[in-house]
């Protein structure tokens, strides 16, 4: 597993790219239905955006978003899914 | 992959249904909902009733402030790219459906004071849809559709 985050600060603005590593297997698929339902980033401690999904997102999730703030805040990206398992990890805006 | 049969079915029984979705819907606050995972629009079977648990309502005027992008063909089902964008203010919550998968909701957004109305990903498609955008800014829902052909689906294994 793993989160891989690219946060990057533009006039006053972070732009956050957000790649996680999840088969995000349909009901379908052997052991599925097993998907991210949850997801969470924050911006030095506090919500930036939280994401609820189906498995009906694509394999590997890409999720992009903005939000205001600056170069050295912290951007954090966790998720969850229905199987109780998570993930997460901290990234230094640049 | 999309079960034919499932949505023959569905059909058939969506106008028993409605009244178990109306009282879904009544019981389902959707901003209230932010911490949990919201299992009402997401088991939701076709668009209108995902919309309901969504929005509360599956009749929401259409807005050109929206700004969806998705390809007009999508080779592989299985990686849509979409994008929603809005010049609308004090938008908290951007929803996601497709309208031919089984189950329509695909994602939901909640987004906190000074976070941009702007977000990306990808989502399958079982087969070709029309691609539903919602923007939810003040107590007001707003939504935008395009239509994606899918020339290979992407709900298989």
């Amino acid at each position: 597993m793993s989160i891989r985050v690219r946060a990057q600060e533009s006039n006053g603005v972070i732009n956050v790219r957000a790649l996680m590593s999840h088969d995000m297997l349909v009901p379908d698929d052997d052991g599925g239905p097993h998907f991210i339902e949850t997801v969470e980033i924050k911006r030095n401690g506090e919500d930036a955006v939280t994401a609820h999904w189906n498995f009906t997102v694509s394999r590997n999730p890409f999720l992009q978003c903005e939000f205001d703030g600056s170069a050295g805040d912290t951007v954090s990206v966790s998720w969850t899914d229905n199987k109780g398992e998570s993930d997460s990890t901290e990234v230094e805006v640049g | 992959m999309i079960s034919t049969k499932r949505r023959v079915f569905l059909k058939g029984t969506l106008a028993a249904g409605t009244v178990g979705v109306a009282v879904g819907a009544g019981l389902l606050a959707p901003s209230k909902l932010l911490a949990a995972w919201p299992s009402e629009m997401f088991e939701a079977e076709g668009l209108e009733a995902a919309m309901e648990a969504a929005l509360g309502s599956s009749d929401i005027p259409d807005s050109d402030d929206i700004d969806l992008s998705a390809p007009e063909i999508a080779e592989n089902g299985a990686v849509v790219p979409v994008s929603v964008e809005t010049t609308m203010d004090d938008v908290s919550e951007i929803a996601i459906f497709a309208e031919e998968n089984d189950f329509s909701a695909t994602a939901h957004y909640v987004l906190a004071s000074g976070t941009k109305p702007k977000i990306s990903g990808r989502i399958r498609l079982g087969e070709s849809s029309n691609v539903v955008a919602a923007v939810k800014s003040g107590d007001n829902w707003y939504k935008t559709v395009r239509e994606v052909k899918v020339t290979v689906g992407g709900c298989g294994g």
